[in-house]
C-alpha cells in the first residue's frame, strides 16, 4: 500500500471510528502467557467495537520465521502484528508496517507518554528519528530471579559470609555474581544437588546473544563508533568486549546446571521453577509466573537487574511493539485497535493482568513500585536497557552472532577476541552487501 | 524429447481414435497429450534450477524486493569456497553421512541375517524392529533430547549403570566431543529397519537351490556366506547405501530437533546451514550459489555411484 492510500485509510479510521461496519480482526503474537492475557482483555474492545478478534500465536522458537515469511510474502493472515523490535528496520523500509505519525496525531497519542527506550527500541525507524512504525506494547527486559529462600537460610548465610567475607545476597556486580553461582554449584539443598545459574545459551533463534549482551554491554562492548556508523573494529572487539565475552563463557563453565547447552527462556524457568538452580537469566515477562508458582512464588523468589560490570550497567531490551501490518483489508478496525490499547486504562489492566505496560503513567504512578514484588527491579531494568540492531538485516547480523558466541562459550573453540573478530568480519560483510560500508 | 519417442506414440494411438480428430496429424496429437507434462517438468524442475544458477550470481534478497538486482559474477562462489565455518558444515555431513551408513549397514545387514533364520517369533521381531522408522523424526528427536538429558535421561542412566560413571557428568547433545554421535545414535536407531528390511528381501531373493549345490560341494558356511550372500546380496546393500546416503545428505529435521546443529558449529550439517543462510538471513544470492555447489556435488557423487551400482548388478 502506498503511504497516501495508508494515509486516506487513517483519516478514514478517525472519522469513522465507532461507526466502521463490524470487522474480523487478526492479531498475531507470539504463543505465552501474555498473549493469552491480551486475549482476555481483547473482550473488552470486541465489546466496545463491535469487531471481533481472532489470535493468531505462534511458538518463541517459530515465531520469526513463521512472522517474517508472513511479512515477506505479503501475506494477509495478520491485521495487527506484535512483532519483535529488531524487526522494525526491515519491515518499515520494505513498507511492511503502516507509518503512524499521522495517525498519532490525530488521535493526540503521544510518544512522549511512553517510556523513552521502548519508544527508540520498539517504534522507531530509525533510530532516534520521530518516525513511528508502531505503539510500545509490551515492556520487556533482562533481569534475574533468585531463591530468596536459600539465599534467607542462616546456616547458608554463614557459610557464604565466611567464604566471600560479605553477606548473602542479591548480586550487585557481575563479579559478585559470578561468586554466588559458584556458591550454589553442586549444593545440596534439602537432600537434592542444586546449581548456580541457569543462563541463556541457546544457539538456533538468538537465545545466546540475548544472554551474552548483558555481560557484554557492561564491559564495554559497543556495537559501532558512536561518531562513525557501521564502524566496527575497536568497538565489537574492543578489550572490554573480549574480557566480558570471557566472563560469560566462565559463568557457563562454573555455573551452569549439566546438560544447559542450549537454554534460552522456558528451559530457565524449568531449571529455576523445579529448584535447580539458585538464580536465572530471564525476560521479565516470566516474573508474575514466577510469583504465581507454588515451588518458588509467594516470597520464595527475589529479582534484580542485570548486574553491574566495569563499564556500566546495562541490559538487553526485550519486548514489542504493536504494528499495523501495511497488507490489511481491515486497517479501519486494526487503527481503532490501535487507539483503544493506547488508553491509559488499558494499559493499567494490561499491567494488572500481567501484561508489561510500557506507559509513563501507569509505570511512573505513585504506587506502582509496591504493586508487585518485582515491579521496582523492572522500573530499574528498563533504565538500563540497550538493544540489537534494529536495521533491516538484523537477521544476518544476529545469526553469526549466535553463531560466534556458542562456539566460543558453549563449545569451547578458539578465543573470545577470535570469536569477536570474526563477528566483525561477518558484520563488516553485511554492511558491505548493504552498501552501508 | 526425441522423434522416434513421438513416433512411437504415435504409432500407438489407435487408428479410430486418430481419424476423429480431423485435421490433426498422429504427430499433432501425441503432442496435445505429450506436451501438458514436459511443460510442468519445464515448469517445476528445469525453471527453478536455471533461475537458481541465475541467482546464485547475484546479491538478491527475497525479503528486500525493492532493491534492485546486482550482478556479482563469481563473489558468492568465492565466499562460499573460502569460508572455514562452511567448509565445517561440509566435514559434519560427511562424518554423519558416513558413519550413519557405516553403522545402519553393518547392523542392519545382521539384523536381516538373523531375522532371515527361521525361528519362533521372528515377524513379531520383524515388526517391533521396524516400529522405529515409522515414527516422525520431530518426534524421534525430541524423545532423544529427554532420553540424552544428563540428569533424568534414561541414556545417561543406562551408561552410569554400566560404566559407574556420574550420569550428570556428561551430555551427549551439549559437548562437542559427543554431540555428532549423539546424532549417529539416533538416526541409526530410526533407520537401520530400513537397510534391514532391503537386506531381508535380498537375502529371500536367493534361491535355496544355490546353497543346497553348494553343499553337494561341501562348501563350508564361510565358504557360502563370502561366495554366495554376500556377491549375491551387494546390489541390495549398494542400493540402500544410495537411498541413506540421499536421505541423510538432506537430513534435517531429526538434527535441528535434536542439538539445533550445536554445540558450536559441530552438529551443523549443510541442510541446516544452507537453510540459515536462505530462509533466515535471507541471502538469497549467496544461498542459491551454497545450493548449486551442493548440487553439483551431490549429482557428481551420485553419477559414479550408480554406474557401479550398474556394474555390480551386470555381474
Amino acid at each position: 500500500m502506498n503511504s497516501a492510500a495508508a494515509i486516506g485509510l487513517m483519516f478514514g479510521a478517525t472519522a469513522g471510528a465507532g461507526s466502521a461496519q463490524a470487522a474480523d480482526l487478526t492479531l498475531c503474537w507470539a504463543a505465552w502467557d501474555p498473549a493469552n492475557a491480551l486475549v482476555e482483555m481483547s473482550k473488552d474492545f470486541e465489546a466496545e467495537s463491535g469487531h471481533t478478534m481472532s489470535f493468531e500465536f505462534v511458538p518463541w522458537p517459530n515465531f520469526a520465521d513463521r512472522m517474517l515469511n508472513e511479512l515477506n510474502s505479503g501475506g494477509k493472515l495478520c491485521d495487527l502484528l506484535i512483532g519483535d523490535s529488531q524487526w522494525i528496520g526491515g519491515a518499515a523500509e520494505n513498507g511492511q508496517y503502516v507509518k503512524l505519525n499521522d495517525f498519532f496525531d490525530a488521535q493526540g497519542i503521544k510518544m512522549d507518554d511512553f517510556l523513552p527506550a521502548t519508544v527508540t527500541g520498539y517504534a522507531e525507524w530509525p533510530k532516534n528519528t520521530p518516525n513511528y512504525y508502531a505503539l510500545p506494547a509490551y515492556a520487556d527486559v533482562v533481569g534475574w530471579t533468585y531463591r530468596k529462600d536459600w539465599f534467607s537460610r542462616p546456616e547458608i548465610q554463614a557459610e557464604f559470609k565466611e567464604k566471600y567475607g560479605r553477606d548473602l545476597d542479591a548480586p550487585k556486580t557481575l563479579e559478585e555474581l559470578k561468586q554466588v553461582g559458584e556458591f550454589f554449584q553442586g549444593r545440596e539443598i534439602d537432600g537434592k544437588k542444586v546449581y548456580g545459574a541457569a543462563i541463556y545459551t541457546e544457539r538456533g533463534s538468538e537465545g545466546i546473544t540475548m544472554g551474552v549482551t548483558n555481560v557484554l554491554y557492561n564491559y564495554g562492548f559497543q556495537y559501532e563508533n558512536p561518531d562513525k556508523p557501521y564502524d566496527l573494529e575497536g568497538f565489537v572487539n574492543s578489550d572490554g568486549a573480549i574480557e566480558g565475552l570471557e566472563f560469560y563463557k566462565a559463568l557457563y563453565d562454573c555455573c551452569t546446571p549439566p546438560g544447559a547447552s542450549d537454554a534460552y527462556m522456558s528451559q530457565n524457568i524449568d531449571a529455576y521453577k523445579s529448584g535447580q538452580v539458585a538464580m536465572q537469566m530471564n525476560f521479565a515477562f516470566i516474573w508474575p509466573g514466577v510469583e504465581a508458582d507454588p515451588n518458588v512464588g509467594g516470597g520464595k523468589s527475589g529479582y534484580f537487574a542485570n548486574p553491574a560490570g566495569p563499564a556500566g550497567q546495562f541490559a538487553q531490551l526485550g519486548g514489542q511493539g504493536i504494528s499495523v501490518v501495511a497488507n490489511t483489508e481491515n486497517m479501519d478496525a486494526a487503527l481503532e485497535y490501535i487507539k483503544w490499547f493506547a488508553q491509559k486504562e488499558v494499559q493499567q489492566k494490561w499491567w494488572d493482568v500481567g501484561g508489561a505496560s510500557a506507559m509513563r503513567a501507569v509505570v511512573e504512578a505513585p504506587g506502582f513500585a509496591a504493586s508487585q514484588p518485582f515491579a521496582q527491579t523492572f522500573l530499574d531494568s528498563m533504565a538500563i536497557v540497550k538493544d540489537f540492531w534494529a536495521e533491516p538485516s538484523y537477521a544476518s547480523l544476529l545469526l553469526p552472532m549466535q553463531q560466534r558466541v556458542h562456539n566460543y562459550v558453549v563449545a569451547g573453540n578458539g578465543t573470545a577476541k577470535e570469536a569477536l573478530d570474526g563477528l566483525v568480519k561477518d558484520w563488516d560483510e553485511v554492511f558491505e552487501d548493504e552498501g552501508k560500508k | 524429447m526425441s522423434n522416434s519417442v513421438i513416433d512411437r506414440a504415435a504409432r500407438a494411438t489407435p487408428t479410430v481414435v486418430a481419424q476423429k480428430v480431423k485435421g490433426l496429424s498422429d504427430r499433432a496429437i501425441a503432442w496435445i497429450f505429450v506436451a501438458p507434462t514436459i511443460f510442468i517438468l519445464l515448469a517445476i524442475n528445469i525453471f527453478p534450477l536455471i533461475w537458481t544458477i541465475y541467482l546464485s550470481f547475484t546479491n538478491f534478497r527475497v525479503n528486500r524486493p525493492n532493491n534492485a538486482i546486482e550482478w556479482v559474477g563469481l563473489r558468492n562462489y568465492e565466499r562460499i569456497l573460502g569460508d572455514a565455518d562452511i567448509w565445517m558444515t561440509m566435514q559434519a555431513t560427511a562424518h554423519f553421512l558416513i558413519w550413519t551408513i557405516v553403522c545402519q549397514v553393518v547392523i542392519g545387514f545382521a539384523l536381516a541375517y538373523l531375522i532371515n533364520k527361521k525361528f519362533k517369533g521372528n515377524d513379531l521381531w520383524t515388526t517391533i524392529i521396524v516400529f522405529p522408522m515409522m515414527l516422525s523424526p520431530a518426534v524421534v528427536g525430541n524423545f532423544w533430547t529427554f532420553l540424552y538429558e544428563p540428569q533424568i535421561g534414561l541414556f545417561n542412566y543406562v551408561v552410569g549403570f554400566v560404566t559407574g560413571a556420574d550420569p550428570s557428568s556428561f551430555s551427549m547433545i551439549g559437548e562437542v566431543s559427543l554431540a555428532p554421535w549423539s546424532i549417529v545414535i539416533v538416526d541409526t536407531w530410526m533407520w537401520t529397519p530400513f537397510v534391514m528390511l532391503i537386506c531381508l528381501a535380498g537375502l529371500r531373493s536367493i534361491p535355496d537351490s544355490i546353497y543346497e549345490a553348494a553343499e553337494c560341494d561341501r562348501a563350508s558356511k564361510w565358504r557360502q556366506f563370502w561366495t554366495i550372500t554376500i556377491p549375491m546380496i551387494l546390489p541390495f546393500l549398494m542400493l540402500a547405501v544410495l537411498f541413506r546416503g540421499i536421505e541423510n545428505f538432506k537430513m534435517f529435521d531429526l538434527v535441528v530437533q535434536l542439538t539445533g546443529g550445536g554445540p558450536g558449529n559441530t552438529t551443523t550439517l549443510t541442510s541446516i546451514d544452507l537453510k540459515r543462510e536462505a530462509f533466515e538471513k535471507w541471502r538469497t544470492g549467496f544461498s542459491s550459489a551454497y545450493a548449486v555447489i551442493l548440487f553439483v556435488t551431490v549429482f557428481g557423487l551420485a553419477s559414479i555411484y550408480v554406474k557401479a551400482l550398474n556394474k555390480v548388478k551386470q555381474r
